[in-house]
């Protein structure tokens, strides 16, 4: 009667796959919908808009910004080559006397930056992007809601996965009894006598294999809890001002620099005070920008935030030009990026001379509103970096820091091959008292 | 020959065996265990399960404090950032030190807007040299007492006040008062004197708490005018000096010892070195760097000079002089005096008019002046006059004068007769001091004004005629205090404050905005001074008669002395300087009475090992017609046998602080006026064992080099240009008994792998020749590395934390230890041994070698088993017993019972407004690590990382440390031993006869090289080092 079992194994096995064929294909995606076609030369112009201009203009073409709004521009220019001259440089516009450009000149305090590498062809397009815009001839591709989309989709997936193995392991467990109890049928019929088996709760092979089992894992928890206590990965505490990286650096390709400018120079990279917010701020007045939410999907009024900075800086938005610098109070935000004090860390260190990206450690800063802990920020995580990295050291190709050309040694042996690269470690980037002392 | 024989203290001296013995144990007091056991709580006779009590408890505990919670930490940015300012990185502006009279152009080190380093300012005629107390002096603008707002008396007590009120009140007093006088310290503030000058019916009156009354007289009767001159100790060959602690606290010791260092350099290819010749009473910091010593009673110094006057052949009678050694050494002298022609330098500490007028003739004699001695460059530190301030009592007490206003003088304190001072000033009727804390003085005035600390004002002074030195903020003042100018100018009438007062007038002196900036950044400006004057005899003979017919000692004699640390006191209330051992005496927090070896056995104190180990020193009383004092006594050696020595600066007042209450005993009042001057000695004193004893913090004996005697290396000029190669020759030999293969020691004399240093690679040089143990590199320390301070009970149980010590080394004859030929001082820190013997034994890997040659200390990974320090040769590794820092998680942790009760002082440090000295590049230690020099590693990592930011090499002398950029003498090169061309390799390659690393021996191959002590005698004693070679 052997063919009981075969069958009964065979059963088990095809229903196992017969249910994950069905699952995955119940969960798969719809593919996503082709985005709407625009001409390629819209889209180059919303391109160069984005990385040249936006940082002055405001995006929906209608509402001024540190510089005017610039929808039906087109029209208030007569002469079309004017207006290229303009945008090339508008200081060489305004000092020959073309009254229209002397006309614009007086718009705002600030003067517009010149962008003398533009062809005709880009400034056409970067114009006929704007009164794309402008006139709503474009259609708005809705970014928000599409990268709301795939996030919520990937919930949906997890809480799938999740109820599928259940059931997947419901299934097996019953069919293991099942199993069992046919074996014992079986056994039953061909008249071998079955000992009654010890209750799981009395087994000692049970018993010793959870133990050992619960001891390991949660050892392996409790010790990587141990590990990381005090550390603050994820960390994204609320801030007196709801500052967004992503607004600033991202939409508005700020450097990081222009703010941060200290990491350069010292150990710290520094928050900017409030005169530099208010560089801009002090015209950037409202929020034109797409819905701004928070990390718990409330909506943040972009502009009210705004408000709460002037009120730091003791700014009256009606009365811009009397702004008294000094009655401006400090902004106490929350530190994120927190080092033991026994720990030396400096900036300029990484960001200058070791030519390190901010986000190789802070993340895509670009792409968060509130700033989240991106790295572990733990020994390990630092040194596995110092192992890794290559020091500028090409001196022969007169790119390297001058710095290292006392390292005859290595130099030699990259000349001979012996060595590619000279790491962090190999000039002894993971001694203690490089970072502790 | 008898055999020389170097030693540290007397217990070493006169029982090796049992120092060895109680020195076998690395921390030489017993560890507190005994004390846990005998606790009634801890009485149970299970000690085994408290051990698991306690490790469960306190693992948990830990576990607990650590991770509770953690901390929401806030980051605040300026409101509005200054343009220059660079969150995190120093700014160095260009200052001036000022204590006393006595300024220093220095550099403050500013961090986030708060001074935290003193440096000496390279370009000024100092070349960058500083003191213990101009390092020190940071620490002072943070110190917890200062006075923190205007206060008028009212009663008893000071009831705090605005500006507006007090000045109103102020003026309304000076109106009616008449007479108005302005007791001061020196002033040498060019800006200053004019606000003085122009301020209506002001009588000004200086005084110096040392005062140098006795010198400026004579120099006026000599022809010179009231004035004190530049001593060129660079341009003297023969250097006599009768009792001036001319390296230490006389006049301009950084100046001084920066001369003196010239002289006392060594070229090897042609031994050559200036002489000195010490006369005195005591052993003093700088006559324990001469060559030759000579001791007499303090009541003999005038006749000591006259007889040098009339050896030189300065038609003087010589009186007579019993003592036949004293005698034959100002024959001595006196032959070298004029064979040196023109290139001679007779100082003299005295403050006896008469004395100096002798001494001036000497130098008139042996051809000083104009060569020597310059007086168109007239130092300007001293100018008080004894008796015009003695005048001024006699006219308070008399009720003529109406006002005083009271600026930087403290005679309550450090006048002989401070009381009848005291009393004067009580019975002035408008009193203001513009104090800077609550001293002696000001607690005396009705009205207080407290002034700026320099670091907090703006201002110049004139140190020496032609070198003027400004004074900007580095900090807004912290507390409601005013500069003392701006109170005259209000005064006065005047609508300008000092800061707009100072701006205009060296804007006009010096031609306009732009000479103006560049004078501040510079931090001086230097002019062409003229005149001088010439040398006068007319004085000389009376003055000669009168010492002729100066009384006779008693049987014993006082000799009041300075510390370098202390001063006349105005250190008494800086932490860091209290804690600072004594060059000589190496002992810190108190004054005590150092006696000879004679009076010692005559008093029946024995100096046997227990004297030297165990802190309880015999007290002495010591009387001197109606004041009388009782300290503990220490026994020096190279003392004239009936003289007692003792420092002033003690004793202060109790509302000075935590730092200075309690701490040692004043001896002001045994000074007296002699004449018109006076003098800092009593000639009559009689001494009385006082049958107790008192403790006594002491540094000295806590390192034993466990009888190795290669530590240090030295020998006389005669010795060494007959044998130039005898230290070179020895360490040839250690390479032929250890590398006997290849010749090299380093790589062949080990089993351990050889540390590969593929970059730069650190190393430093003490050129021990011209180092004098002035301290400054103790202090510089202890400010750039955050080295806590302990207090005088840590001291007791050996727990001082320095990272840099000064060894001192007696050199004499084994069979008369007295005779002191010559002390050594030997700057002894971290080695940065490439082959570390603490290195092996860490089981935790917190102390390893780097690529740079230096030996890391990760204090972080330290669990404190303190093997490194047991198996470290030299005994500088440094463990944190308490929580002197308060950076532990636990605050008990400073008060534990187990770890004793710690000084107030402790505490003090630990106040959130003395924190600010903290160099934020600096890890605080918490309790339980082990700490020691780390070449400043921030200060290389620093040049470093701007090297690289600058894409070019490092280059030679940009990475100083903190002890070399502090040293006045340069006796301190530091670099980068991988290249060639560095200072550091020049250095070593220009003296291989003197070249010596202490214990070489050992194989530890250390990274510090030093170069040998030459004292310029023509003894010949045994050699180098004493014992292996002599036997």
């Amino acid at each position: 009667m052997t063919n009981y079992k075969y069958i009964l194994n065979r059963l088990t096995l095809i229903m196992i796959t017969l249910f994950a064929v069905t699952v995955s294909a119940s969960i798969a995606q719809d593919s996503t919908k082709a985005a709407g076609g625009n001409s390629a030369g819209i889209e180059e112009g919303k391109q160069l808009f984005t990385s040249k201009c936006q940082a002055c203009h405001s995006g929906d073409m209608k509402s001024n910004s540190i510089g005017p709004a610039l929808g039906g521009i087109e029209a208030q220019w007569d002469d079309k080559g004017k207006l290229h001259e303009w945008i090339r440089n508008n200081i060489a516009l305004t000092a020959s006397g073309y009254p229209k450009a002397v006309e614009v000149s007086k718009l705002t305090p600030v003067v517009m930056t010149p962008f003398e590498d533009l062809t005709d062809a880009q400034i056409d397009n970067i114009l006929a992007y704007i009164d794309a815009k402008f006139t709503g001839k474009l259609d708005q591709p809705a970014p928000a809601a599409g990268a709301a989309k795939p996030a919520t989709s990937e919930s949906q997936n997890n809480w799938i996965f999740a109820i599928v193995t259940l059931v997947l392991a419901l299934i097996a467990i019953t069919l293991m009894f099942v199993n069992r109890r046919l074996k014992r049928l079986a056994n039953d019929v061909e008249g071998i006598p079955t000992v009654e088996p010890l209750p799981f709760f009395r087994n000692k092979v049970y018993l010793a294999t959870i133990g050992i089992i619960l001891f390991t894992v949660s050892g392996y928890y409790f010790s990587k809890a141990m590990i990381n206590m005090n550390r603050q990965i994820h960390y994204e505490p609320l801030q007196p001002i709801f500052y967004s990286h992503k607004v600033h650096a991202g939409i508005n390709q700020i450097n990081c620099l222009y703010c941060h400018g200290n990491a350069w120079e010292s150990k710290t990279a520094a928050i900017p005070s409030v005169n530099v917010c208010m560089n801009c701020h002090k015209t950037i007045q409202k929020y034109n920008g797409e819905q701004l939410t928070d990390a718990s999907g409330a909506m943040v009024d972009g502009t009210a935030e705004i408000q709460k900075l002037f009120k730091y800086a003791g700014f009256d938005p009606q009365n811009p030009n009397n702004w008294d610098e000094s009655k401006a109070k400090p902004i106490e935000w929350v530190k994120i990026h927190n080092l033991p004090d026994h720990v030396y860390f400096n900036h300029s260190q990484h960001v200058r001379v070791g030519n390190v990206q901010c986000q190789t450690c802070h993340g895509e800063v670009t792409a968060m509103n509130e700033v989240t802990q991106f790295a572990e920020l733990s020994m390990g995580w630092c040194v596995n970096c110092h192992r890794q990295t290559a020091v500028n050291f090409n001196k022969d190709a007169g790119s390297g820091n001058q710095f290292y050309s006392i390292y005859e040694k290595f130099h030699n042996d990259i000349k001979s091959g012996k060595m590619d690269s000279v790491t962090v470690k190999d000039i002894g980037g993971i001694e203690c008292q490089k970072c502790h002392y | 020959m008898s055999q020389k024989k170097y030693w540290q203290g007397f217990g070493q001296l006169n029982d090796p065996e049992s120092f060895n013995k109680k020195n076998r144990n690395e921390f030489q007091e017993d560890l507190p265990f005994g004390d846990f056991e005998s606790q009634e709580l801890l009485d149970t006779k299970s000690p085994r399960r408290d051990f698991l009590k306690y490790l469960g408890f306190s693992t948990a505990a830990a576990t607990m404090a650590a991770s509770c919670k953690t901390k929401v930490r806030h980051a605040i940015p300026f409101a509005i950032r200054p343009d220059n300012v660079v969150p995190g990185e120093a700014k160095f502006y260009a200052t001036t030190y000022i204590q006393d009279g006595y300024a220093v152009p220095v550099l403050a080190k500013v961090r986030e807007g708060r001074p935290i380093k003193i440096e000496g300012n390279d370009l000024s005629y100092t070349k960058g040299g500083t003191s213990a107390a101009v390092q020190a002096s940071v620490l002072d603008l943070y110190d917890t007492h200062r006075l923190r707002f205007p206060q008028i008396k009212k009663g008893d007590k000071f009831e705090e006040s605005t500006f507006e009120d007090i000045d109103k009140a102020i003026m309304a007093e000076l109106a009616s008062a008449g007479n108005v006088v302005l007791l001061s310290g020196t002033i040498n503030s060019p800006s200053t004197l004019e606000i003085i000058s122009k301020y209506p019916n002001l009588k000004h009156v200086q005084y110096d708490p040392v005062s140098y009354s006795g010198i400026l007289q004579a120099n006026e009767a000599s022809g010179f005018g009231r004035k004190l001159p530049s001593y060129k100790f660079d341009a003297a060959d023969v250097i006599v000096s009768l009792g001036a602690d001319f390296l230490g606290t006389w006049l301009d010791p950084i100046g001084q010892a920066a001369g003196y260092a010239k002289g006392r350099r060594i070229d090897e290819a042609s031994p050559k070195i200036s002489k000195h010749y010490q006369f005195e009473s005591y052993l003093s910091m700088t006559g324990s760097n001469a060559d030759e010593r000579f001791t007499h009673r303090p009541s003999q110094t005038g006749a000591v000079a006259l007889a040098l006057l009339a050896a030189v052949g300065g038609g003087a009678t010589a009186p007579d002089i019993a003592d036949a050694k004293l005698k034959a050494g100002i024959e001595k002298v006196a032959t070298e005096l004029k064979a040196a022609s023109g290139k001679g330098l007779v100082v003299c500490g005295s403050n006896d008019a008469n004395i100096q007028t002798v001494v001036n003739a000497i130098n008139n004699a042996i051809g000083a002046y104009g060569a020597t001695i310059d007086f168109a460059a007239a130092n300007n530190s001293r100018k008080g006059i004894d008796k015009e301030f003695a005048d001024l009592i006699a006219q308070m007490e008399g009720g003529q004068v109406g006002a005083i206003l009271i600026y930087g003088a403290n005679p309550a304190y450090d006048y002989f007769d401070a009381p009848k001072f005291a009393k004067a000033l009580k019975g002035v009727k408008t009193s203001v001091s513009f104090g800077y804390r609550l001293d002696e003085t000001t607690e005396l005035c009705k009205y207080i004004i407290p002034s700026h600390h320099f670091l907090e004002s703006w201002g110049d002074a004139e140190p020496k005629a032609g070198v003027v030195s400004f004074m900007q903020p580095t900090i807004h003042p912290l507390f409601k205090t005013r500069s003392f100018q701006s109170s005259l100018l209000k005064w006065s009438g005047s609508d300008k404050n000092y800061d707009a007062y100072f701006k205009e007038y060296w804007q006009g002196k010096l031609g306009g905005e732009s000479a103006y900036s560049k004078a501040l950044q510079n931090g001086f400006v230097e002019t062409t001074a003229g005149g001088g004057g010439s040398y006068s005899g007319g004085a000389l003979s009376a003055a000669a008669t009168a010492i002729a017919g100066y009384p006779a000692g008693g049987k014993d004699e006082l000799v009041l002395y300075q510390k370098i640390a202390i001063g006349s006191g105005s250190g008494a209330t800086n932490p860091w300087l209290q804690e600072l051992p004594d060059t000589v005496t190496k002992s810190n927090w108190g004054n005590c009475a150092l006696i000879s070896m004679k009076k010692a056995e005559e008093l029946g104190i024995k100096l046997d090992i227990d004297y030297e180990y165990y802190p309880d020193k015999p007290v002495i009383k010591v009387q001197s017609g109606n004041n009388s004092i009782e300290l503990p006594i220490l026994v020096m050696p190279g003392m004239n046998a009936n003289t007692i020595a003792i420092a002033v600066g003690y004793g202060r007042g109790d509302k000075l602080g935590r730092t200075a209450a309690g701490v040692g005993k004043n001896v002001f009042p045994f000074a007296s006026l002699s004449g018109d001057t006076i003098s800092y000695e009593a000639i009559n004193v009689t001494v009385t064992d006082a049958k107790r004893k008192e403790k006594v913090a002491q540094t000295q004996i806590h390192n034993s080099y466990e009888d190795r005697v290669e530590v240090l290396r030295e020998t006389t000029l005669a010795y060494f240009k007959k044998n130039p190669n005898e230290v070179k020759e020895w360490r040839q030999e250690l390479v032929n008994k250890y590398a006997k293969k290849t010749g090299d020691f380093r790589k062949e004399g080990t089993l351990y792998g050889v540390h590969d240093q593929p970059g730069l690679k650190w190393g430093m040089n003490i050129d021990m020749n011209v180092c004098n143990g002035c301290n400054a590199c103790v202090v510089a320390c202890h400010a750039e590395n955050n080295v806590p301070v302990v207090g005088k009970a840590e001291v007791l149980r050996y727990h001082d934390m320095h990272w840099l010590r000064i060894d001192r080394y007696f050199i004499s004859d084994e069979k008369n230890p007295d005779d002191v030929k010559g002390v050594v001082f030997m700057p002894m820190m971290c080695q940065h041994c490439d082959n570390a013997p603490c290195e092996n034994v860490c089981p935790v890997a917190a102390t390893t070698h780097s690529e740079e040659g230096i030996n890391q200390m990760a204090y972080n990974r330290c669990i404190g088993t303190r093997y490194c320090a047991n198996n470290c040769p030299y005994k500088v590794r440094r463990f944190n017993w308490a929580d002197y820092t308060g950076a532990d998680s636990f605050p008990n942790n400073q008060n534990q019972k187990v770890v004793g009760k710690l000084d107030p002082v402790v505490h003090q440090m630990n106040d959130p407004v003395s924190r600010m000295v903290l160099n934020p590049d600096v890890t605080v230690r918490s309790r339980g690590v082990m700490e020691k020099c780390s070449f400043c590693i921030q200060r290389t990592q620093h040049a470093k990382l701007q090297a690289k930011k600058e894409n070019r090499p490092l280059r030679d002398g940009e990475a100083k440390t903190a002890c070399q950029q502090a040293c006045p003498t340069d006796a301190i090169v530091f670099g980068n031993l991988h290249d060639n061309e560095s200072h550091i390799n020049k250095v070593r390659f220009d003296n291989p006869q003197r070249l010596f690393y202490s214990l070489e021996q050992l194989h530890v191959l250390p990274n510090v090289s030093y170069l040998a002590k030459i004292r310029n005698t023509e003894e010949m004693p045994g050699g180098t080092e004493h014992s292996e070679h002599g036997g």
